[in-house]
């Protein structure tokens, strides 16, 4: 009987250069034996590949001998040791080998236990307060001079996901994009855990908001209607957009047209590009998006629906803006701050027809929140999994079809 | 241009034995080390056309003239090595000091790793070889992999003559390898057949392995190598390298060469 064992650790360029190899057969030829625990082998060349062996034998001498003849090759007993710490030289500057976070699950050790990291999002640092006791992801311009940054890659460790127990299209955690592929199974999942979420949200249970991140093509496309009945009953519960977006929304309640289309009549109407601007002038004289709802300027639509249930909207400014609207966060950092303090809470994320929006809010998300990339050009969702987040399901498909099919699924009646 | 890193032979000799080439009884003349050296310096100064970087000699650190093992130089970053034996680790604080004063971000290995840098550690752009066991730590090679974004494949150094992976292994700017396949176990030389194919890869025979052919010199198409290696020159010269030959011998009293008396600094 094989009673003594020890666990070790190799990493490296262990695969090609036969590393793994030769320690595996020096165990076995040595009168051992092993169970490989983890291999994760680097999926380019230049990614390193480690593997974690438990080695058993019939004797604790013949288990030091072989830890003995393996050591040299790099395999190292594994003992856990804390995360490491440096101070922040200065605002805004993290200390040089600063550990930079996933958006997946993470922990640190500290005094010998492993603690949750906070609010944890892709590409931040992690930052420890009070003696150790609280960890969380922190953004390199929020950080102050003299904060416990975590260093290094010891005492970090990432926690894979989990596959959800819903067995739908989240579950499989894929973001393949394909026009190809059929959208209907995919719409109907999103309705299902969207009527989830409504549900859950009712009885103020933990991660049940619905985020949106929408472009303004919802309202070219003719999906403002949908959004608006989206909202008005309960089914989402915060909103990402830009200027253009509410702009439209509100283009649309005083004129009747989207960037000067008439929306029921399918063409220019006479000076209609002005229309936005006067929408937006108009905003800015009655002071802002809830006074025209609350006079009843505006009467209808995604902005006054978001007024009248409460849904807070962060609207972040770009260069090209027209106004802007009042409310339109025009600092980028402010911008992502304000989304930021939204996304805890959030359960599931639409990204809807806004390359912008729909990346910059990817970012935020832990990899945790099911989330579905909805644009007509595939090369969006591609990106948005190019940049990170590989639990977004891409969807190619106009905005206004998909808002009307999720709308129709939840029960608006055509 | 390429830049070589040297230090004159003033202080060389044979003062310890920390490999099997080190014979104390054999001493070295040092009338003739000295003119060895310059004769090198010439053919790659001259001959070869690179830019020679001279170390000042420091009296009592006769193996200062090795210059490989001062560690690597990666673009504008030096890791500056970690001797194994204690008789070659006054040397780390000389080289250290010397990539400083040149400007080089200075990078030295936290851990009480041994790392003999460019003598266990070389290869082609987008690899690297790492040779560990008889010096160098193979725990090294994954730190230095994610600071340089370099694959690093580790060779089992197992014939103690051969105690440095630049003294039994050479790779050439075309692609192509020199090594001597006896120096490595079955998985070395298993992965480095797996990566460069044979037409590219010859394997030194052992006479002149042991006149440390591998511990060549290779700049663009030129080639400096010890005298005494008609087989691997005539494969080199067939491979369209320019081959310069340079008599060593007293520097291989102590178990270096041409490659061992250089370190390629971009």
């Amino acid at each position: 009987m094989n009673h003594y064992q020890e666990r070790v650790y190799l990493q490296g360029h262990i695969i090609d250069s036969l590393v793994l190899a030769k320690v595996l057969d020096l165990i076995l030829m040595m009168g051992g034996t092993f169970d490989l625990e983890d291999v994760h082998i680097g999926k380019t060349r230049e990614e390193p590949s480690h593997a974690r062996i438990r080695i058993q034998t019939a004797s604790r001498t013949l288990l030091d001998d072989i830890l003995n003849a393996i050591q040299p090759h790099g395999a190292s007993i594994e003992r856990e040791a804390d995360c490491r710490t440096d101070c922040a030289p200065t605002d805004g500057v993290l200390p040089d080998d600063f550990y930079a976070t996933t958006h997946l699950p993470t922990q640190i050790r500290l005094n010998g236990r492993w603690l949750d990291v906070g609010r944890i999002e892709m590409d931040l640092a992690i930052v420890v307060h009070e003696a150790g006791s609280v960890a969380q992801a922190v953004p390199m311009s929020e950080v102050r001079c003299g904060d416990q940054i975590v260093i290094g890659r010891e005492g970090v460790r990432v926690i894979p996901l989990q596959r959800p127990r819903e067995r739908d299209v989240f579950g499989f955690m894929e973001s393949q994009v394909s026009a190809e592929r059929p959208h209907a199974h995919i719409i109907a999942d999103v309705a299902t855990r969207m009527r989830q979420m409504k549900e859950r949200h009712r009885e103020r249970q933990s991660d049940s908001h619905v985020l949106l991140a929408g472009g303004p093509a919802i309202i070219h496309a003719g999906g403002r209607e949908a959004l608006t009945w989206l909202i008005e009953q309960g089914f989402i519960h915060i909103l990402f957009c830009g200027n253009a977006l509410a702009a439209h929304d509100m283009e649309a309640d005083l004129f009747g047209t989207s960037l000067g289309y008439g929306l029921t009549a399918g063409r220019a109407v006479p000076h209609g590009h002005e229309h936005h601007l006067r929408t937006i002038n108009r905003i800015r004289a009655i002071g802002g998006i809830e006074a025209a709802v609350t006079s009843g300027m505006i009467k209808q639509g995604i902005m006054a629906a978001c007024v009248r249930q409460g849904v807070p909207v962060v609207m972040s400014g770009t260069i090209r803006d027209d106004g802007p609207l009042p409310g339109v966060i025009t600092d980028s950092v402010l911008a992502q701050r304000a989304m930021r303090a939204l996304i805890p809470g959030v359960g599931l994320a639409l990204l809807v027809a806004s390359t912008l929006h729909s990346v910059a809010t990817g970012n935020l998300l832990p990899a945790t929140v099911p989330t579905v990339c909805v644009d007509v050009n595939p090369s969006v969702p591609t990106k948005l999994a190019d940049r990170g987040s590989f639990q977004a399901v891409g969807l190619v498909m106009d905005a206004a079809s998909f808002q009307s099919e999720l709308a129709r699924l939840l029960g608006k009646s055509t | 241009m390429s830049r070589l890193l040297v230090c004159p032979p003033d202080f060389f000799g044979i003062e310890y034995e920390i490999n099997p080439w080190m014979r104390r009884t054999n001493r070295v003349d040092h009338g003739r080390a000295v003119r060895q050296w310059h004769e090198l310096m010439r053919v790659l100064g001259k001959d070869v056309g690179v830019v020679l970087e001279h170390m000042t000699p420091i009296p009592g650190l006769p193996d200062l003239v090795f210059t490989a093992n001062a560690g690597i130089v990666v673009g504008r970053t030096a890791v500056v090595s970690r001797f194994r034996y204690p008789e070659r680790q006054p040397e780390e604080a000389h080289f250290e000091e010397w990539f400083r004063k040149q400007g080089y971000d200075v990078v030295t290995i936290e851990q009480e790793l041994y790392f003999e840098g460019a003598g266990d550690l070389l290869g082609f752009s987008e690899y690297w070889f790492g040779g560990y066991r008889q010096r160098s730590d193979i725990r090294v090679f994954p730190i230095l992999s994610e600071r340089f974004h370099r694959e690093i494949i580790p060779l089992d150094l197992v014939d103690s003559r051969f105690y440095h992976l630049d003294t039994c292994l050479c790779s050439l700017s075309g692609g192509e390898l020199l090594y001597f396949p006896a120096a490595f176990d079955r998985y070395g030389q298993a992965a480095i057949a797996e990566r460069i194919p044979d037409k590219l890869r010859l394997a030194v025979p052992e006479d002149e392995a042991l006149q440390f052919a591998c511990n060549a010199v290779c700049v663009g198409k030129h080639v400096v190598l010890p005298t005494g290696c008609p087989t691997t020159q005539a494969w080199l010269r067939m491979r369209g390298y320019e081959t310069h030959q340079v008599q060593l011998d007293e520097f291989m009293k102590s178990g270096g060469s041409a490659k061992c008396l250089t370190l390629a600094l971009d």
